[in-house]
């Protein structure tokens, strides 16, 4: 499938700010006034570069306002709903807090349920897709929901670092192994899906398969086209293997190094953790479209 | 609403005879043509004259080679467009309600004045049979010619979706297969029409009839010595007498 740089970020950014959304809202461990102002603020902002960049990738951005309205039958529009629900819940919740003094911690940890539902959401846009074996036979949603979570705790453990609070560092650690394990697991489903997961051949495809085994004499067209530009994307994939390397040291293996430093020198230490992070999940996000077959490339030949 | 109706009334759509399929493309010549200036917005193309033309096609005629266990491989031209499925997964992912299937005949259209052109739809029909237009910015796929099967103001035999009228092999049927007793279905209970990936339980109402199996083996032709010109008189005795030595 085609990597859009739009959906890259909007998957990365938007699961960050919705899992930093539930760390906040969930109220765990050390926490004051100034935390709230700038992991509110900051997890908003993050999860809105996040939305305005999935707006990025439509043809038509001035219909995107359509999205809200077919909640009951498609997974596209329940994330779209969800995210802004769960933003005007948080938004509430953290005004209450900081602005009057209320700590309203149903409603803190409601924003935490629908941060955490906007991120399955998202990953269901992938995962109910049958025609991407790799997506909907793979652990997508937990992934998603397991990635989110761990962007958000690296996040708002940086600003408690900052703003000289006790950083959760064993929670931290945890929760990147965890997150490692979790894509570990996801890659070797992955590794196994190809396009014939469901049984889909060249032969069914054609429905051929009583004569013989099939193979493509003739394209459509000599040139490209929409189907093959967006859905048999081949370009790039020799640099998969380095991109994996970059996702797992950039990823994991430098943030649980970061957040263990952060223990001696310091809580701003985990800043670097999340950065280097982020740029983790860029890459692996990358291949996550990148490396993702189509059934329908199959009438083009690529088994 | 982008859910799917219950059922249809009727199942218009097409059937396919692969056994007779020559793969000239006039069905996909057409179908631009009749489409490119009727529903919606046309189907443009991009760089149409340069080095890397692109565009869209509601139909496009791919050519398999198909290699039995033994004997000669066959050849077979394959039309691939729309099917119109009953179980459309194309039709529920829509977020903004553009994509739908008709009650009354079950065509599924797209509300181009609704799309946003997210694409989603595209990466859910596994048969490739949607395509954004690079120009509009809106999903295009087949209407079944919904602007040709009812329209009074053409004569009635002009009334079936482009790429039927223009076949000129009689490749194409146009019909509705919800009616056992219909042209298309008794074609397709006869011949044995066939689903395209039945696994991905979209219960596709065009149907495939498969090409018919060889009733002779294919003789060993000498395709060469066909092209030889047939010497005759002086020349004939000769090449017979130098065949001979």
């Amino acid at each position: 499938m085609h990597p859009a740089p739009s959906l890259i970020a909007f998957t990365v950014l938007s699961g960050l700010g919705m899992g930093m959304i539930a760390w906040v809202g969930l109220g765990l461990g050390d926490w004051d006034h100034t935390f709230g102002w700038i992991a509110g603020i900051l997890s908003l902002m993050v999860g809105g570069i996040g939305g305005v960049a999935s707006v990025g990738h439509l043809a038509r951005p001035d219909r995107a306002w359509r999205a809200f309205t077919q909640w009951r039958s498609s997974w596209l529009s329940r994330e779209a709903c969800l995210m802004v629900t769960a933003k005007v819940t948080f938004t509430l919740y953290l005004g209450f807090w900081l602005l009057l003094g209320i700590e309203l911690k149903l409603l803190g940890w409601i924003a935490a349920a629908l941060a955490m539902a906007t991120v399955y959401a998202t990953a269901m846009i992938y995962a109910q897709l049958r025609t991407v074996p790799m997506w909907s036979g793979t652990p997508t949603p937990f992934m998603f929901m397991v990635l989110s979570l761990t962007g958000g705790l690296l996040a708002t453990g940086a600003i408690k670092g900052l703003v000289g609070l006790e950083t959760p560092v064993l929670y931290s650690l945890a929760w990147l192994v965890v997150a490692a394990g979790t894509v570990i697991w996801w890659t070797q489903q992955a590794a196994g899906a190809g396009r014939s997961l469901d049984g889909t051949t060249m032969e069914t495809a054609t429905g051929l398969g009583n004569i013989g085994r099939v193979k493509m004499l003739e394209a459509p067209h000599t040139g490209s086209n929409y189907l093959l530009k967006e859905m048999a994307f081949e370009v790039g994939r020799a640099r998969a293997f380095q991109l994996r390397k970059i996702g797992a040291f950039a990823g994991f293996v430098l943030p649980l190094v970061l957040t263990l430093l952060a223990l001696g020198v310091g809580g701003w230490a985990m800043l670097i953790a999340l950065l280097c992070h982020i740029g983790g999940m860029m890459a692996l996000r990358w291949l996550f479209f990148a490396e993702a077959r189509h059934v329908q490339a199959l009438y083009y030949g690529m088994r | 609403m982008t859910t799917l109706p219950e059922q249809t009334d009727r199942k218009l759509g097409l059937v396919i005879d692969l056994d007779i399929c020559v793969g000239c493309h006039a069905c996909a010549v057409n179908c631009k043509e009749w489409n490119t200036g009727g529903y919606g917005a046309a189907l443009s193309d991009q760089d149409p004259y340069g080095s890397d033309p692109t565009g869209t096609w509601l139909n496009r005629i791919h050519t398999y080679e198909v290699q039995p266990h033994q004997g000669e491989a066959q050849i077979i031209h394959f039309p691939k467009s729309c099917l119109h499925c009953e179980d459309a997964p194309c039709v529920t992912v829509c977020p903004t309600g553009a994509s739908y299937k008709r009650v009354e005949d079950g065509i599924v259209l797209v509300n181009e004045d609704h799309c946003m052109g997210c694409g989603l739809c595209a990466w859910a029909c596994p048969y490739g049979a949607r395509e954004l237009d690079a120009a509009a910015g809106v999903m295009k796929k087949c209407t079944l010619c919904v602007d040709r099967i009812y329209n009074e103001n053409i004569p009635e035999e002009d009334r079936v979706p482009a790429c039927v009228k223009s076949c000129p092999a009689g490749a194409r049927h146009f019909g509705d297969l919800s009616d056992p007793d219909s042209e298309v279905s008794q074609l397709v209970a006869e011949r044995g029409g066939l689903d395209l990936m039945p696994e991905q339980n979209t219960k596709p109402v065009n149907k495939y009839l498969p090409p018919k199996p060889k009733d002779a083996p294919v003789p060993n032709l000498n395709l060469a010595k066909l092209a030889e010109p047939e010497a005759k008189g002086f020349l004939g005795w000769l090449d017979r007498a130098l065949e001979k030595i």
